[in-house]
């Protein structure tokens, strides 16, 4: 295990500079933006990035606070499948196809609703008891990182383009920015708060977020229609070498996030390491006054 | 041309922030090693 | 279920006679809604024309800051007596100690908004172009919004350093889609520009989203230690 870190790091690095390559000589050149453009090959893959960091948090935080008794878990399993199952006949269903926002295809709807089910239960399978915990801090923490670039290069990507910093009707970074607020505030909760039980606070904290933002999405949705606003960004199809380019840059970063991740989780696992060995000094000190047997493990 | 520079400083602030974040960990790393080996002496 | 209202007109009603018999919360509160209300007239110029677009942002905004200074001292009482203990151990539904806080914050809040609201016609000249009965329902459900979440968010508060500030800054970003539909809908009944059903629909959406969220989730948070 310690060895792979090293081979992946060397591996991921090699291809973020693929990556780059590829975003700065070989995609083709933008028709109206010129250069500048190319910005997308790091702002749209961030936003991926973060958007599936806090997904998983999300999973994480709902599984957290489920498993806290064992009818909850259960019902927390089955609700998860039928979500999933209903919601992808739901999306060729023609009542409801007329309800998706234009833009998005019924089967990109319908993959992104099965995906609930499938990372609940990899998750669950993959993180078992605290380890739910821990992943909850590191993608929380990982995705408010790559959330911070998303909202750093769009306004750099829309100056030059439309001659503005921000436009509060720009749905997608406005909603970023409201993402990433309550992220922070959850970071926020979990560094101030001095509760045995930090971790059911913040994940209830998690899923309000996550309840919040189809609101925000819709919010501004229902705000930019009735005062038309520059898209940052740009919208509709792409040019295929373009596409092709964007989703090289993704893997790469999904790579990156990896790596970042899982030295968040074995950092948060060390210090949750100290921590316990700390407190077993303490009561071994107490006990050795009382003299009284200690066990050697908790678990 | 002025339009480039905006690329550049986007990339650039991009491994900043990213630069920024590791070093974090490192630093975090370290100084939960340090712990370690200290409450490895006092047991 | 007659046990849940029960217990909550019980804790609404001892909550509200106790607020009322020592009103200097009360009137610091007001006294405090009355200073933000003056300082938005110095720092907001009101020329007529404009002033019916910014004075719905200007009217939440205020509320905004009102209920927060009403939502920090909601468990103070509580915390003082050592009373969420015993409520804990008592097979009382926990719900029911939600809904009362929140009904108690509701009538608060509202009391606090009724009182600010004749200043800003004043200050501000207000004269509403659209139909000014729908300015109601916006202010029932954004009240409700703020206040539902705010006292869900005050006993999270309640088990961290600097309550005081965690209190709005967990606040604020999951209420930003109500702050969105509360001004817009408002604006909108303002100026007479646009209808503010969406707003309203919005707004209830909200309101029922998060009030189930909040119900299902007080359990947990009020046995945390």
């Amino acid at each position: 295990m310690k060895r792979l870190f090293p081979i992946l790091s060397i591996l991921t690095a090699i291809f973020l500079a693929y990556a780059l390559y590829q975003a700065w000589w070989v995609a083709p050149t933008d028709a109206q933006q010129g250069d500048v453009y190319r910005i997308i090959y790091y702002h749209v893959p961030s936003a991926w990035t973060a958007f599936l960091l806090f997904f998983i948090n999300f999973i994480a935080s709902i599984q957290y606070l489920a498993s806290a008794k064992p009818s909850t878990r259960t019902a927390a399993k089955w609700i998860v499948t039928v979500v999933g199952v209903v919601g992808v006949i739901a999306c060729f269903l023609p009542a409801v196809q007329r309800l998706i926002p234009a833009g998005m295809r019924p089967s990109a709807v319908a993959t992104t609703v099965l995906l609930i089910p499938i990372f609940y239960f990899v998750i669950g399978w993959l993180f078992p008891g605290d380890r739910l915990d821990v992943l909850a801090v590191t993608t929380a923490e990982v995705g408010v990182v790559f959330c911070t670039i998303v909202l750093v290069t769009g306004p750099i990507w829309a100056r030059p383009v439309w001659g503005i910093w921000w436009a509060p009707g720009d749905i997608r970074l406005t909603s970023t920015l409201v993402l990433w607020l309550i992220y922070v505030s959850y970071l926020v909760l979990r560094r101030f708060s001095n509760s045995a039980q930090t971790q059911l606070l913040a994940a209830a904290l998690a899923v309000f977020g996550a309840l919040d933002v189809p609101l925000v999405y819709f919010s501004i949705w229902f705000f930019r229609t009735q005062h038309p606003q520059p898209v940052i960004g740009g919208g509709g199809s792409m040019d295929p070498h373009m596409l092709h380019t964007l989703l090289i840059s993704w893997m790469a970063f999904l790579c990156f996030a990896f790596l970042v991740c899982w030295s968040r989780f074995r950092l948060e696992l060390l210090h949750r390491e100290i921590e316990e060995a700390h407190a077993m000094e303490s009561l071994a000190g107490a006990a050795a006054g009382a003299s009284l047997p200690l066990s050697r493990s908790v678990r | 041309m002025n339009a480039v520079k905006f690329l550049i400083a986007a990339y650039v602030a991009t491994w900043v922030i990213h630069g920024v974040y590791l070093g974090s960990l490192v630093r975090r790393f370290r100084r939960l090693r340090r712990e370690e080996r200290e409450v490895g002496k006092g047991k | 279920m007659n046990s849940l209202w029960a217990v909550t007109t019980a804790t609404l009603v001892k909550d509200i006679r106790l607020e009322w018999r020592s009103k200097d919360a009360l009137n610091a509160m007001l006294f405090f809604s009355l200073l933000v209300v003056v300082i938005f007239m110095f720092s907001f110029d009101p020329l007529a024309e404009e002033s019916r677009h910014i004075v719905g942002g200007l009217v939440w905004v205020s509320f905004l800051f009102a209920s927060v200074t009403a939502l920090n001292q909601t468990w103070a009482r509580e915390l003082r007596n050592q009373v969420l203990d015993a409520y804990r151990v008592s097979p009382a539904p926990a719900n029911a100690l939600f809904l009362a806080k929140v009904l108690g914050n509701f009538i608060f809040v509202s009391v606090l908004e009724a009182l600010m609201t004749p200043l800003f016609v004043i200050f501000y000249n207000v004269r509403v172009l659209g139909p000014a009965w729908q300015l109601i329902p916006i202010a029932l459900l954004g009240t409700w919004a703020l206040v539902v979440n705010g006292t869900f968010f005050a006993a999270i508060s309640l088990r961290t350093r600097s309550r005081e500030i965690m209190l709005p800054l967990l606040l604020f970003p999951v209420s930003i889609p109500a702050v969105i539909a509360m001004v817009a809908g408002t604006t909108s009944i303002l100026t007479g520009e646009e209808s503010a059903h969406f707003y309203l629909v919005l707004l209830l959406t909200y309101d029922v989203v998060f009030t189930t969220a909040c119900l299902a989730l007080f359990g947990t948070i009020l046995h945390a230690e």
